[in-house]
């Protein structure tokens, strides 16, 4: 057994084991984190398999945005955890019964699997360059419209998620910036001419 | 030696945890959400596995597109959870279709 496939089971071992404990733990904090372990084992399975560019960027939009993201809003909602829980005992049997079903499914589909021999390939990885560079020369011409539509839909999935929390509490005192602008201190500032001793 | 077949198993396991964790998760929206990210990666580690397999880069510049879509889906799906919880005080799913005609 070499040192790749010792990293191999390793990496594997950490993303099953961290996904099966995002599902079944009690606490959402811990799944958050769990969450991110099997991120970081995806992420070692994809640099012994050589794309080396979408491990690099599976570590920085998962672990860095969209895990700290559930972080956030895992710890934002204040929601009596324990109470969703009680249900899990109760959708225990179900569950395991259809993962086990699909996972029969699969294994089924997986045996009659054969790779076809005349295959032609679309976009063969080019052996002079590396994974970055490859990766960027495709996706900066051949799949470009593609890239700015997923461009478009970050955008669009920005502007949803903005509208959707945005809100205006009524009774807030805020700043109207045109109101300071404009006003005057003419109309604003008195003088007054205070005798020694009267007061106003 | 590891071969594709290993990937594509790890793949297929994360997969059937992913399915799993939505049926055993039905209340908890955020667990769900989680869930929906498992199903993803594992649709991205069976892209990659093949595209090194195959020699062919079209399985890692799908992987990005993945990637992107995932991330927004769990942007939308958060932000749709932070509003469901403000106006309900909770975010059990089953309490989701008081727009029931």
């Amino acid at each position: 057994m070499t040192v790749a496939d010792f990293a191999f089971y390793i990496f594997a071992a950490v993303v099953v084991g961290s996904g099966l404990m995002v599902t079944i733990s009690r606490n959402p904090v811990h799944a958050v984190l769990w969450l991110i372990s099997a991120f970081v084992g995806a992420t070692g399975l994809f640099v012994l398999l050589g794309a080396e560019f979408i491990a690099m960027l599976l570590l920085i939009v998962y672990v860095g945005a969209v895990a700290v993201l559930f972080l956030f809003v895992v710890m934002m909602l204040d929601v009596d955890f324990a109470a969703l829980k009680g249900e899990m005992a109760r959708a225990m049997p179900l569950a395991l019964l259809i993962g086990v079903i699909l996972l029969m499914q699969i294994g089924i589909a997986f045996s009659a699997w054969r790779v076809s021999g005349n295959m032609s390939l679309a976009n063969p990885t080019p052996g002079d360059i590396d994974n970055a560079r490859a990766i960027g020369l495709l996706v900066y011409d051949r799949y470009i419209y593609l890239f700015q539509a997923s461009g478009l839909v970050l955008l669009v999935a920005m502007i949803g998620a903005i509208l959707l929390t945005l809100r205006h509490r009524t009774g807030i005192r805020r700043q109207n910036v045109l109101h300071q602008m404009w006003r005057d201190p003419a109309e604003t500032v008195e003088m007054k001419d205070v005798k020694p001793g009267q007061g106003l | 030696m590891v071969g594709i077949e290993h990937y594509i198993m790890v793949a297929a396991t994360l997969f059937v945890i992913g399915i799993f964790g939505l049926f055993l998760n039905r209340k908890n929206v955020i667990v769900i959400l989680m869930s929906i990210e498992l199903i993803l990666l594992s649709a991205n580690i069976s892209f990659v596995a093949f595209s090194s397999y195959h020699g062919d880069l079209t399985g890692q510049i799908f992987t990005l597109f993945v990637l992107t879509v995932a991330a927004a889906e769990a942007a939308i799906g958060l932000a749709i959870l932070v509003v469901f919880f403000r106006n309900r005080g909770t975010i059990d799913v089953e309490d989701v279709n008081v727009m029931k005609g």
